[in-house]
């Protein structure tokens, strides 16, 4: 039995390394990975369970990407459990810096590093120009996790993946 | 093939949620802490169509935007406080939130009226949103460790209304004329109701007694009320003088003819197909 449970391992790396196959369909540019909606990942004899935090409690990706990864999982057991959890609340803090770099060149504004405090700040620095001369259009945008901003260098409207 | 063998199965998001066993709580108690998480379900139900209303129609593009977005919010909210209440009770949440008369329905009475105009629309938004953020700040140490986690998820999207509807009742407040009569007339016309979020509940002692509230509605109302009171004040606006919520703040025995008319267009697509899914 410690034999078996040794030789899980490489199958927890091999699913992390799948799931960076595995987009947000929102934005196609990031992996479920590096948004940081995978909670946990464990591997059982014959069974995988993943655990998925909902970047918010309506968004309509969720569903989509969790069947995304029961696909993308499917040849490594037959038994893909993919579950939703709220056990912690996923913040923007969770995106990877590799996240936020496929942010940046899609043409998102990565949320803004920040204190925990539960104050709204509405700074974002221009995923064209850099420039941190920006103002907050509107804080909902096209998807629950996007807000509106206008660069006041290169006068380009911008998206940011909001601050949660 | 009966109609309960037909009912929909599938939903959207089925939350897993944390692990508890539904059975080993006291049946009292698992009564009154499903009771209090339809009234929270339902005032998001309502709310969230309310502001679904605006969807193309708002004064502005992105207000049609703005709003379209916290109607998502406040309907995913509602699903998973429905979920939540199933998981108690054995019941599916699709039935919960579009199978039931409009007499059973337990959303606060301040959310019955039309959305009306905007100033309205705004008043009675700005009056949920803070009461609704009292309310959840209450049970953010829920020794109902379910309902703790997504109240903590809940509040971090919450903000981002209160910080919408702040800056729009601020904005109407500092433009004198029809801005702002229509604001204050707003607020002054719901002052009857406003208080009715913090209805008492059946079970309320009980709730607080055992952690999952952390205290009683009409403590809560006085908390709400004394920071509305603050803000309304310092923007020069009707503040709320009702003392405390009647005990019937969640009554529909006799159903506002507004919410008769929501409820006809919530359930449209349900009660044209049994079993539909979407």
């Amino acid at each position: 039995m410690v034999a078996a449970a040794i030789s899980l391992r490489p199958l927890e790396s091999a699913v992390w390394a799948a799931l960076q196959d595995v987009h947000d369909p929102e934005i196609p540019t990031i992996s479920v990975v590096d948004l940081g909606v995978v909670r946990t990942v464990e591997t059982g004899e014959g069974s995988i369970r993943v655990e998925l935090l909902p970047t918010f409690v309506g968004c309509p990706a969720i569903e989509v990407m969790r069947s995304s990864i029961e696909q993308r999982l499917a040849e490594f057991a037959d038994d893909v459990r993919v579950e939703i959890s709220f056990a912690e609340p996923w913040t923007s803090e969770r995106i990877t810096q590799r996240g936020r770099e496929a942010l940046r060149s899609a043409g998102f504004a990565p949320p803004a590093v920040r204190s925990r405090d539960l104050v709204v700040l509405p700074i974002a620095e221009c995923p064209f120009c850099g420039s941190r001369n920006t103002t907050l259009e509107n804080a909902f945008g096209p998807t629950l996790c996007r807000a509106i901003h206008h660069c006041a260098d290169c006068r380009q409207p911008f998206e940011q993946f909001k601050d949660v | 093939m009966t109609a309960e063998a037909r009912l929909p199965t599938r939903q959207l998001i089925q939350p897993d949620l944390p692990a508890f066993d539904a059975s080993a709580l006291d049946a009292e108690l698992r009564a009154a802490i499903a009771d209090l998480l339809l009234t929270m379900a339902d005032d998001e139900f309502v709310i969230g169509f309310r502001d679904s209303e605006w969807t193309g129609v708002a004064p502005m593009l992105e207000e049609d935007v703005a709003f379209s977005s916290i109607a998502q919010d406040e309907i995913g909210h509602a699903r998973l406080l429905y979920e939540m209440r199933a998981a108690l009770t054995g019941e599916e949440a699709d039935r919960l939130a579009f199978h039931r008369q409009p007499a059973e329905y337990k959303h606060a009475r301040l959310l019955d009226q039309p959305r009306q105009g905007w100033a309205f629309t705004i008043a009675r938004r700005w009056l949920y949103d803070t009461a609704d953020s009292v309310r959840l700040a209450a049970l953010a140490h829920s020794s109902f460790a379910p309902l703790a986690e997504v109240v903590a998820k809940i509040r971090r999207e919450e903000r981002y209304h209160l910080m919408h509807l702040d800056a729009w009742l601020e904005r109407l407040s500092s433009h004198s004329g029809m801005p702002r009569d229509e604001t204050a007339k707003a607020l002054e016309g719901l002052e009857q109701v406003a208080l009715s979020v913090f209805a008492p509940l059946p079970g309320e002692d009980m709730l607080v007694a055992a952690g999952v509230l952390s205290a009683p509605m009409i403590e809560l109302a006085g908390r709400w009320k004394s920071e509305a009171n603050a803000r309304l004040g310092a923007l020069e606006l009707p503040t709320v003088t009702g003392t405390e919520p009647r005990t019937d703040g969640r009554d529909h025995q006799e159903p506002d003819e507004s919410f008769i008319w929501l409820w006809n267009e919530f359930t449209s697509v349900a009660r044209l197909e049994e079993g539909a899914a979407w």
